[in-house]
């Protein structure tokens, strides 16, 4: 990031291992598994039995009174993702009309959002009573469907589903007014969200930018997908705690779940103008594509992924010897974690050796548009406080890996770190950050 | 340019039907929507992808929407002289300067396989689902392929297996502003210097069973079941909606140098971008139109103009009694005296809502406009809202020179994007 510097003033995160920010960490710190049985749905008859879910709460809890008659209108999705915007702005400092409306201290205007969002699934009981009342001879009629079905649909029912809806309830809520995007690359969303927040602030678009994603995968229909492009760990006979096991040689597959990582991102002078706290500054951006016809994996050498870090290295102006901790995307599909290792591996060169590479999806599971947000939010708390803690599940790298994977937690001053990101389909994206000092021109 | 449309599967097609005020709304023939309160749509008709693909096997598992895209994009690819499926291009663009950025729908849901789920799972004694039953069918017939082509970032990995893309690549969906918003965050990354080529635009298709309904349920669509060519009909007083359409439409970005070092026919020049959020109400727009006029603002000061400079308004135009209303409002509020001087037409009217898809192909009309000097009407507006006072440029084309022209396209929830675009002139 050239020009304007662009650093991180409030972090907000909901995921299967707690519903803020410390909780994550105190669990990740601690190397706690997020991931257990499923519960939001019967999973029977299906090669998948675990997930990583959020623990329970109460929307109305993070939601204004103004705005709370629009709960029914939030899929789990949007609720993720307006939890984890409440705790990032309350952190920051930032008196919006949805902190306090008699002390809004922010122009609205000058505040944007860019949020990753995935591709939601309708819920299935929601449309049963409209469904089975279009039944004819046990077949679905669409005639019925016109004339009896429709009408039990709720009017707004559609609204609950489209993925800009994350960043429009969240504008409602918080009175932002500015530039308003939703990225739609699945598990690349949360990083290419933030890269282009940061270039909304850096371009003079805005002063203060909401980035990051949310998704809710524990869906019936959406894991039945994961479980057609054979992406889930084998986890017959196996422990939620242990089935998870990226660039683990015992390694069989992912486990999915849900979650959302929300990052305020803001223009340096207008931080210090405000004695904001800032918790680290946002140094580089790169993004690139997989090429290859089969769209489900990555390709075997990496190179989109690689293409991705290199410009993030490029755009930070560092070495890759300059890095001390990489959060990769890492989900344990075997065959997407080599391929990840070969592009870090020719990314870094030599420098590979001594940059420590920590993967959290044995923790937190594979959660879609939130998963890269949340690996850039733990980046920072390492960064913070000088700890990588040991990468739960991994015991021996493959043949052909050659990451620094800590078996053991590290103390470690980390200046610069580097989180990495890809999806089926292809979309890459890489997000440096720098340790803030006060002393530093960028 | 590159466009599938309602009204033709290429440019020049979709121009001369646009000029001629023909309408590609008609009734549904993608599945039985004879029950439904609306019985019609604009859909795509006759697009054979294996006439213009060269490698259709790469592609075959696509989404409807991936597919009109695909076809887009080899059209604006030849006329912008990329090199599509070669392992050597020698067009001189280096991959790596190359993106994507699409304002890409959904694949359509697999609505046969959920609703059967449903059927097969839910126990009516209990009012609740048996889970091991509906998985068993969902499990069993739901199909790898189609499941992954409904991710929307799909349409993006096509194009990128097209032409050798690897820039950045993104795909962002904000609803019915999705590819003005697309093309415009484009140009920031060519401006910004990491690509040289963007291929940008949208494509989309709602248009099934579920899609429909949500629409319908919203009371969006016009209903005008008698007359489908004239019901979609902004700014006139009987306008009850708009008409679902679908397509895709591409236009290759470049930066002005690698364009002249290319010797590559330059179309129009896009000189300003602007966004903005209403914060407003999830269902409706702000009563006052007041993020539709940030984002115009946004887009003038980007671009370095006033009100003053621009000399045509494509409108976002639904046919909503909403949209069309505050929109009006939006223009007076900004182009204060001259609102009523500049011509502001709709070519929904004709096209239909291409909804993630709609604001590229609204941009290429601009384009054209430049180019042959020539506004598109606004068809059906025999009736004017006698609320609604703009030159709509009603019911036939106008010749007139246009140096710059402006896109204006909104999305439900409130997410507003502006960009405008100027006659190139190399002096």
């Amino acid at each position: 990031m050239k020009s304007v510097r662009v650093v991180v003033t409030g972090l907000g995160a909901v995921s299967p291992l707690g519903l803020n920010v410390e909780e994550m960490w105190a669990g990740l710190r601690a190397g706690r598994c997020g991931i257990g049985p499923i519960k939001a749905f019967d999973p029977t008859g299906l090669p998948c039995r675990f997930a990583g879910e959020v623990p329970e709460y109460r929307i109305q809890n993070y939601v204004p009174r103004s705005h709370r008659k629009a709960v029914k209108l939030m899929c789990r999705d949007i609720e993720l993702a307006v939890v984890a915007a409440q705790e990032a702005i309350a952190a920051s400092g930032l008196i919006t009309k949805g902190i306090d409306p008699e002390k809004i201290n922010v122009d609205p205007t000058r505040m944007a959002i860019t949020l990753g969002a995935g591709m939601i699934s309708a819920d299935m009981v929601e449309l049963a009573p409209a469904t089975v009342a279009s039944v004819s001879d046990g077949q679905f009629d669409i005639q019925k469907w016109g004339r009896l079905g429709l009408e039990q649909v709720t009017p707004v029912w559609l609204l609950k589903y489209l993925p800009n809806m994350l960043a429009c309830h969240i504008g409602i809520i918080h009175d932002i007014r500015g530039p308003s995007n939703s990225i739609t690359c699945a598990e690349a969303s949360g990083p290419l969200a933030i890269g282009e927040a940061a270039q909304v602030i850096a371009r003079g678009d805005s002063e203060v930018a909401l980035a990051g994603g949310a998704e809710a995968k524990v869906n019936p229909f959406i894991m039945v997908r994961q479980c057609l492009l054979k992406r889930i760990a084998d986890d017959a006979g196996q422990s939620p705690e242990t089935v998870c096991r990226p660039f683990d040689a015992g390694a069989t597959g992912a486990v999915f779940g849900e979650g959302a990582g929300v990052l305020v991102l803001e223009n340096l002078e207008h931080a210090q103008q405000r004695n904001a706290t800032i918790s680290a500054e946002v140094a580089g951006i790169g993004q690139s594509q997989n090429l290859s016809p089969v769209y489900d994996r990555l390709e075997a050498d990496g190179k989109g992924l690689q293409i991705a870090i290199e410009k993030a290295l490029d755009d930070a102006e560092i070495s890759p010897a300059e890095l001390d901790l990489i959060i990769p995307h890492g989900t344990g599909v075997p065959g997407d974690d080599l391929a990840e290792a070969r592009a870090i591996e020719a990314a870094l060169g030599s420098a590979v050796e001594d940059v420590t590479v920590w993967p959290t999806k044995s923790m937190l599971s594979t959660t879609g548009a939130a998963s890269g947000a949340l690996d850039l939010i733990a980046a920072i708390q390492a960064m913070s406080t000088g700890v990588i803690p040991a990468a739960r599940n991994f015991e021996a790298a493959p043949d052909g890996c050659h990451l620094r994977i800590p078996v053991q937690d590290e103390k470690r001053e980390i200046r610069y770190a580097l989180s990495c990101s890809y999806t089926h389909g292809g979309q890459t994206a890489a997000v440096v950050i720098r340790r803030y000092d006060e002393s530093t021109t960028a | 340019m590159g466009i599938v449309c309602p009204l033709g599967n290429d440019v020049e097609t979709m121009w001369q039907a646009v000029l001629a005020g023909r309408s590609g709304v008609a009734k549904t023939t993608i599945f039985d929507a004879s029950a439904f309160p609306t019985t019609f749509d604009a859909e795509v008709k006759g697009y054979d992808p294996s006439q213009c693909v060269p490698n259709l096997d790469l592609h075959r598992h696509c989404s409807r929407g991936s597919g009109f895209a695909i076809g887009a994009a080899v059209q604006a690819c030849a006329q912008a002289g990329i090199d599509i499926e070669g392992t050597e291009p020698r067009d001189g663009i280096d991959r790596t300067r190359m993106g994507i950025y699409l304002g890409a729908g959904e694949g359509s849901l697999d609505t046969e396989t959920f609703l059967a789920s449903i059927i097969g799972g839910w126990d009516a004694e209990k009012a609740e689902m048996n889970w091991a039953k509906a998985n068993h069918v969902s499990y069993t017939q739901m199909t790898r392929h189609r499941e992954l082509e409904q991710e929307p970032n799909m349409a993006v990995a096509h194009i990128a297996t097209l032409t050798g893309a690897r820039g950045p690549a993104r795909s962002c969906l904000t609803a019915c502003a999705a590819s003005t918003q697309s093309v415009g965050e484009a140009m920031m990354l060519i401006r910004r210097g990491e690509a040289d080529v963007m291929i940008s635009g949208g494509a989309h298709s709602m248009i099934h069973p579920l899609g429909l309904t949500g629409f319908n349920r919203l009371t969006a669509l016009s209903t005008r079941n008698d007359s489908p060519e004239t019901a979609s009909r902004p700014f006139s007083a009987s306008r009850d909606g708009f008409v679902l359409g679908e397509g895709a439409a591409i236009v290759i970005l470049e930066s002005l140098a690698s364009a002249q070092a290319r010797g590559a026919t330059i179309l129009a020049e896009l000189i300003g971008y602007g966004s903005s959020s209403d914060a407003y109400r999830v269902t409706d727009m702000h009563a006052e139109g007041r993020g539709a006029v940030q984002a115009i603002r946004a887009a003038l000061a980007d671009a370095g103009l006033t009100y003053e400079d621009i000399d045509y308004i494509s409108t976002h135009g639904t046919s909503t009694h909403e949209n069309d209303s505050i929109e009006t409002l939006a223009i007076k509020t900004v182009f204060q005296e001259r609102a009523q001087d500049v011509p502001a037409s709709s070519v929904k009217s004709m096209l239909g809502h291409l909804i993630g898809a709609a604001g590229a192909a609204e941009l290429i009309t601009c384009i054209l406009a430049i180019r042959d000097s020539i506004v598109p009407p606004t068809a059906n507006l025999n009736d004017p809202d006698p609320q609604l006072d703009l030159d709509y440029v009603p019911n036939a084309p106008r010749e007139m020179p246009v140096k710059i022209a402006m896109n204006e396209s909104f999305g439900f929830g409130g997410q507003n994007n502006v960009v405008i675009l100027k006659r190139y002139d190399d002096s």
